[in-house]
């Protein structure tokens, strides 16, 4: 296991994850900063969104372990490392379709304030004025309205209340899974700009995409994950460079 | 030893019971994703075509008793052993096991109409949805029964050829002491039977190809242009037919009433859920373990351990399981394992 | 007046307490205002109240809530064969043991979700019911039930005697038959509703809708969902425990049939044929099945004909033929078609029927239907 750099918030060392004979991931070793975006990208079924789940205590790993911010969270439950300042963005936008636009933000802000049990069944909720100010603020920023049942929204929309939901956390690294899926291009630039905005705020990302336009307009780092490994980690130029990566995925 | 046999001998037929029923509700969720709270209704549907046949066959109207010369006496006598005083007393002996005939069409006729007329439109409804759906249907079948049979469990005769017990013991070379029950012999052997129908027909024809790879995976078999829908229907049919026969065979060992569905769909659903959600093997394995559990745990030295063992014996398991091991015996991977 | 006042939990309040405490009033006409009655009104309630916190904010179906009704019925009996044969030590140790008995069986149960919870629940409760009435039979006196005698202990008033027949639950002296004890239940199902609506507005009622709408969201949300769903489990538990507690008020006997898993259906059947996860839904219906429970059962042949007598002979004879399956002893023939009927029609019950007849925005319909069938589309692929 390479020893952590400095100022690395996200440490993925040494992750084996296999499914039954199947090796999902292997040797798996990356190291994220502080501040930046990384992309990890490759072609479909090289584990990306495995990673991710072990990242976040979906998946449990064979061997190795995750590092955040110092601290081993592989084996903690997802909650725990929500509460330590992860959050996920889903390829399927994974949002209270039951529920209004307001409470879908105002439930994560009442998570990072109340923690991950809170027993007050006789507080009001409409009299919770700092939380409920904070998602009014946030719906606005993100064009949506308070009101509007979540299940009706446009699938755009849907994924921008999931990303407006990730961020009323202010989590310290936010994970991506491709957050332009089947989007339009008007969609999809609008959702770069937002994503670069928010990258002046000096949140860590990472981010996994398909889409080319997007990983290089966003990431200041890029990893190639092919088959489970990752062939090849660097800048962008680095990356692109590649004569390996070249002829495994950007199809040379 | 003979008193572990014989406990085992005792679980047989219930476990029977359970195996045949939890094979049929298995059938339903594997094919249809269906959950059937009203399927124990099909087995007392099934105990109760006996019922009818035999009451049937027994109409009667009286007849001068002959035998009585000092006064008028009249008796009931059966019409069949008026009309045919030969064979008519053989038929009303035999009323169980000609249920058995007119129970495959009824049943398969009251589980295709069931599928067609309700459970089809529950497909894709939430499982409380179709659990409360069934509930509700198996409520208004019980009623049904109840308000015209009566509340009271009615008895019904197996053949007098099979009444006796067997000796089984000396019949296979032990001790004279285990005997058993002949008619709960032979409901074990007919649900061996069946169960083993049920297998071959699902292992051995095209039709029964094309059902489990539907419940492998639905979409698939759907591409490929084959209308699985249909051949669910008459699954859902033939889970009906192999209930109803269970009840009709149980009527015997235990007088059906109309509360004798829900008792055994409740004990059902724990099998299944033992053997594992969607797994045919796995429902047939743990209805016969579940039934030979429940017999040792109703033995006096048991009960003198743990008193009421008797009682919980089978939900324990189902929660021990459920807790340790969330897909049952032989579940597949993945089969609602939350 | 404004949405806002309409919606404010004063405006609710009253006009609940209101329409409660004058039930006597505006039931009369329709023949259902007499104490006993609605007593059994507010009992049962209190009961699909409780229920909807679970089922209808967290979306788990248990079939095991008869179970905390039959806890309830037994420790109140026991309280006033032990203590006193004062309401209130009853209703507490009723709460307080139907709590407990709800926090081991939801510990378990919680463990797992879906039709997986409704087996746990479901065996839990047939547990239950098979032991009250085998080896517990020392403490539920088995199949003849629970009930008060002449030697019972009474510590706290043992002085007063009752001239040799058996007392009966008073609050402080004050009998619990008749009006009064209708007033008395009916108090206790407007602070049961207040806590319920509180809940339903609280921070911790969002998280259990969270939690129904999107558990998986909920978890990488931070939330531990666990101990919401259990905290869930016990307060409906505890309501269970309450409505057992106030039947052995009314009538201090307490049967082991009460703790019978279709009792925990028609619980089920209440909270949804007024409405799930509605705040007055389940007390609607609790009140309609135990209303129709009333006239349809009492219903015989002869009380048929009268009811139908101006119709033509020929005519009356075939109507009572058909209608008499239903009625009487066929009670529970109609609760099963009803149950049927709802579910297939309109599974978001009375309160859903009323939204559809006065009109809703078109918008907000619309986004339900979308809701639904996002969710259908969820299921069929999950």
């Amino acid at each position: 296991m390479a020893e952590a750099e400095e100022n690395t918030v996200l440490h993925i060392a040494d992750i084996h994850k296999s499914f039954g004979g199947l090796h999902a991931l292997s040797d798996v070793d990356l190291q994220v900063k502080e501040g930046t975006t990384h992309a990890i990208i490759g072609p479909n079924g090289a584990g990306k969104s495995t990673l991710l789940n072990v990242v976040i205590g979906r998946l449990i790993p064979d061997t190795g372990a995750v590092v955040f911010d110092g601290e081993v969270i592989t084996g903690k439950t997802p909650h725990e490392i929500n509460q330590a300042g992860v959050a996920r963005v889903f390829q399927t936008p994974e949002i209270f379709s039951d529920l209004t636009v307001f409470d879908n933000v105002i439930v994560p802000i009442l998570s990072k304030r109340d923690g991950s049990y809170k027993f007050n069944p006789m507080a009001k909720l409409s009299a919770q004025k700092e939380a409920h100010d904070e998602a009014m603020k946030l719906i606005a920023d993100f064009g949506l309205k308070a009101d509007d049942p979540s299940g009706s929204l446009s699938r755009g929309d849907k994924r921008r209340l999931e990303l407006a939901m990730c961020l009323s956390q202010h989590p310290r690294l936010l994970l991506l899974d491709e957050p332009t899926a089947g989007m339009s291009r008007h969609d999809t630039n609008s959702t770069i700009e937002l994503l670069k905005k928010i990258k002046e705020g000096g949140m860590t990302k990472v981010i996994i995409e398909h889409d080319m336009h997007v990983v290089f307009s966003l990431a200041d780092r890029i990893s190639v994950l092919a088959e489970g490994r990752i062939i090849a980690d660097g800048t962008p130029e680095e990356v692109k460079a590649n004569p390996v990566v070249q002829e495994a995925y950007l199809g040379g | 030893m003979d008193a572990i046999l014989l406990q085992i001998l005792n679980g047989l037929d219930k476990g029977g019971a359970y195996a045949l029923i939890a094979l049929g509700l298995t059938l339903a969720f594997g094919t249809l994703g269906i959950v059937n709270f009203a399927h124990g209704a099909l087995f007392m549907l099934g105990a109760f075509c006996a019922v009818s046949i035999q009451s049937i066959l027994t109409l009667s109207k009286k007849v001068k008793d002959e035998s009585v010369t000092f006064f008028d006496a009249y008796k009931e006598t059966p019409y069949l052993e008026i009309w045919f005083p030969e064979i008519g007393p053989t038929i009303i002996d035999w009323a169980v096991p000609l249920s058995i005939l007119i129970a495959i069409p009824v049943m398969l006729l009251i589980g295709l109409a069931m599928e067609r007329g309700l459970i089809r439109f529950f497909y894709k409804r939430t499982h409380a949805e179709q659990i409360l759906v069934t509930f509700g249907l198996a409520i208004v079948i019980q009623e049904i029964i109840k308000a015209n049979f009566g509340a009271n469990p009615i008895p019904t005769a197996a053949p007098d050829i099979v009444a006796g017990s067997a000796n089984i013991g000396s019949l296979v070379g032990l001790s004279d002491n285990i005997v058993y029950p002949w008619w709960r012999l032979i409901y074990l052997v007919f649900a061996l039977v069946v169960i083993g129908g049920v297998f071959a027909f699902l292992q051995f024809t095209t039709f029964g190809m094309v059902v489990r790879a539907g419940m492998h995976d639905r979409d698939m078999v759907n591409l490929l242009g084959i209308n699985v829908e249909k051949r669910f229907t008459i699954v859902f049919g033939l889970a009906a037919v192999v209930a109803g026969l269970a009840g009709v065979m149980y009527a015997p060992i235990l007088p059906p009433d109309y509360h004798i569905g829900m008792d055994f769909l409740v004990l059902s659903f724990v099998v299944v859920v033992v053997g594992g959600m969607g797994s045919l093997g796995g429902a047939v394995a743990a209805g016969f373990l579940l039934g030979i559990l429940q017999s040792f745990a109703s033995t006096n030295e048991v009960k003198s351990i743990i008193p009421g063992i008797d009682q919980i014996i089978i939900y324990l398991v189902a929660v021990v399981i459920l807790l340790v091991r969330p897909r049952g015996l032989m579940g597949r991977r993945g089969v609602m394992e939350d | 007046m404004t949405k806002k006042v309409l919606e404010s939990e004063l405006f609710i309040m009253l006009l609940f307490a209101g329409a409660v405490l004058t039930m006597p009033l505006w039931l009369a006409p329709i023949g259902a205002g007499y104490p006993d009655l609605m007593q059994k009104f507010a009992i049962f309630g209190l009961f699909a109240i409780g229920y909807n916190v679970l089922f209808g904010l967290t979306g788990y179906l248990s079939f095991g809530h008869a179970a905390f009704l039959g806890v309830g019925s037994y420790a109140a009996v026991w309280s006033f064969k032990l203590l006193s044969m004062n309401v209130l030590p009853a209703i507490f140790f009723s709460m307080i043991f139907s709590g407990i008995f709800a926090y081991m069986i939801g510990f378990v149960s919680l463990r797992r979700s879906g039709i997986y919870f409704s087996i746990l629940t479901l065996a839990f409760a047939q547990m239950s019911y098979n032991l009250a009435y085998s080896v517990l039979t020392p403490i539920t006196n088995g199949e003849t039930g629970l009930q008060l005698t002449l030697n019972d202990p009474r510590i706290l008033d043992a002085a007063s005697s009752n001239g040799g027949a058996l007392p009966s639950p008073t609050l402080f002296g004050l009998k619990m038959s008749g009006f009064e004890g209708f007033y008395f239940c009916a108090v206790l199902l407007i602070i049961g509703f207040f806590i319920a609506l509180k809940i339903s507005r609280s921070p911790f009622g969002l998280v259990l809708k969270g939690i129904k709408s999107n558990q998986t969201r909920m978890k990488f949300t931070g939330f531990n969902t666990r101990p919401y769903l259990i905290t869930a489990f016990v307060i409906s538990g505890m309501y269970a425990g309450l409505a057992g507690s106030l039947m052995a008020v009314t009538d201090p006997l307490a049967g082991a049939e009460r703790m019978q898993w279709t009792a925990s259906g028609e619980v089920v059947l209440m909270t949804i044929l007024g409405g799930v996860g509605t705040l007055v839904g389940p007390v609607l219906g609790a009140g309609i099945i135990k209303y129709f429970e009333n006239i349809f059962s009492a219903f015989n042949d002869r009380s048929l004909h009268e009811v139908l007598a101006f119709l033509p002979d020929g005519m009356e004879n075939i109507v009572v033929t058909l209608v008499r399956p239903f009625v009487g002893e066929g009670w529970h023939l109609t609760l099963g078609v009803l149950f049927m009927l709802v579910i297939i029609f309109l599974p978001g019950g009375i309160m859903q029927g009323i939204d559809r007849i006065f009109g809703k925005s078109k918008k907000k319909k619309a986004a339900e239907a979308a809701a639904a069938t996002a969710r259908m589309g969820e299921e069929q692929h999950g």
